[in-house]
């Protein structure tokens, strides 16, 4: 199945610039479905992204973040060639989990 | 605190109904009287169908007259539906005049 | 008091004789289509000085900085990218009979939705892009797809993507059935409608770069460049056939069916005076 996470980062100079587009519903358990009955809560507790061994960024996400939420930050250290490995872990108990190479 | 009696004035039959008229209170509406009303708000809004130009707000009313005789309030019911009908005239008034006036609009 | 009366029944009596001409209005006469675009482009370009012809696909993005700065952002990762992948499968997966989408169209399907909507002269009526993909599936024993859910939305979103960069080429043919055709969708556009009294024109063309609410309103030039949209509003994907029903709604008109008569010539029009504009979709909207 193809990976929920899209992820494009970036090296110049001694910073490397992450964009990461997240596929996921991120219900936040206060909408009605048609029918009039509360859709679940449904959504990413925690995404970290990891790199040489060191978590570079990890956030605790809740019912206030958007449905497929894009996250976009910066980190000191990376060059081209690295792995970015990123991960999440939802409300649920599912997880998806992706490694990309900076550019 | 003791009660105060006040004495209640007793009018004359004849003065009490006269009152009664001319303050108009009207009849309580009757189950035939909301459908009157709801046929006619009904025939407007179908005219406004015709025109493809019916608004949300006349068939909220409708929506409110439906309810409102499904629970026996006939008043409620017959009041809506001349809401309903006002809205639907209007929704036709303003299809009929934009039959031409939409020319103003245009860019040229 | 005399000529007072005598204008009021005679404004009466052209009332009446408006009215008796039954349920359609009343066209502007010696319209050309040809120059109705070219006026319309001339008005927005006009407006907007500092925009060429090509970024007015862009909708509300092209009004200011600050917009401007946000479209170059959501360009980097566009929200659209999970429904344009759900589109390519789609558009490459068979139907229970074996064929497919590419059976149906030109060019198999591919580098097409520039010509949409057209006018079919066999039949007398506009098709869309929308159309064509339920007739398609249809015609191979396949269930139609709802015009204002998300499964048409990531069809029309691949086959938009690729026709990016080419140029709206929305024909007339020589047809007094597509000529009045594209006078009705002319005049959809501007006629108001609903409790709020709006048109097309009202919000699109007197007040584009302005706000409605926390909106930034959309030229009309180029309105349809774009779509299918992922609209943040939305929180996904929607079609053409969703933003004509949203937008009845939000004026308190009673949408009409989605692909309705009206809202096939409205998409007509709307193409066709955005012809020489490039399809930009599918596109991402606030």
């Amino acid at each position: 199945m193809a990976s929920t996470i899209r992820v494009r980062a970036t090296s110049k100079d001694d910073t490397t610039e992450v964009q990461a587009l997240i596929q996921h519903p991120m219900d936040s358990g206060f909408v009605k479905d048609a029918k009039g009955q509360i859709i679940p809560p449904h959504f990413i507790q925690q995404v970290t992204f990891e790199h040489d061994g060191k978590n570079v960024f990890v956030a605790d996400w809740g019912t206030a973040v958007s449905k497929d939420p894009y996250v976009k930050f910066s980190f000191k250290g990376g060059k081209k060639g690295d792995d970015l490995k990123i991960s999440w872990v939802d409300n649920k108990g599912a997880s998806d989990t992706t490694t990309a190479k900076i550019q | 605190m003791s009660l105060i009696r006040r004495k209640v004035p007793r009018l004359p039959l004849a003065a009490a109904l006269l009152i009664a008229a001319a303050s108009s209170v009207p009849a309580a509406s009757s189950e035939a009287d909301f459908k009157a009303a709801y046929a006619a708000a009904e025939a407007a809004n179908q005219r406004a169908g015709q025109l493809r130009d019916q608004w949300t707000a006349t068939a909220a009313a409708l929506a409110a007259a439906r309810k409102a005789a499904t629970g026996g309030d006939f008043d409620k019911a017959v009041a809506s539906s001349k809401e309903a009908e006002a809205l639907a005239r209007a929704s036709i008034l303003q299809a009929e005049s934009e039959k031409q006036a939409w020319q103003a609009l245009e860019i040229h | 008091m005399r000529p007072a009366i005598q204008f009021l029944s005679a404004a009466l009596g052209l009332a009446a004789l408006t009215l008796g001409l039954g349920d359609r209005a009343v066209a502007a006469g010696g319209s050309d289509p040809a120059a109705d675009a070219e006026a319309f482009q001339k008005y927005f370009t006009g407006k907007f000085p500092g925009l060429k012809l090509e970024d007015f696909v862009n909708g509300p993005y092209s009004m200011n900085e600050d917009m401007h700065r946000q479209w170059v952002e959501k360009e980097e990762f566009p929200p659209y990218d999970f429904s344009l992948d759900q589109g390519k499968e789609m558009f490459s997966t068979p139907f229970k009979n074996g064929k497919g989408y590419a059976d149906c169209f030109p060019n198999k399907g591919i580098g097409i939705r520039q010509d949409y909507p057209y006018f079919d002269q066999k039949e007398g009526k506009v098709i869309t892009l929308e159309l064509a993909l339920n007739r398609c599936r249809e015609a191979n024993g396949e269930a139609p797809l709802s015009y204002v859910k998300d499964d048409m939305a990531a069809l029309t979103a691949y086959m938009a993507f690729t026709s990016r960069g080419k140029p709206f080429d929305i024909k007339i043919p020589d047809d007094p059935r597509a000529f009045e055709a594209y006078q009705d969708g002319k005049r959809y556009f501007y006629t108001r409608r609903g409790q709020l009294n709006f048109s097309c024109a009202s919000c699109h063309v007197q007040n584009p770069g302005e706000r409605i609410r926390a909106e930034i309103l959309a030229p009309a030039l180029g309105i349809l460049n774009a779509m299918p949209i992922y609209r943040s509003e939305w929180g996904g994907m929607g079609t053409i056939s969703r933003r004509f029903v949203t937008c009845n709604i939000q004026t308190r008109g009673v949408p009409l069916d989605p692909q309705s008569d009206e809202y096939r010539d409205l998409e007509y029009y709307l193409s066709y005076v955005s012809n020489g504009l490039p399809i930009s979709g599918p596109g991402a909207r606030p």
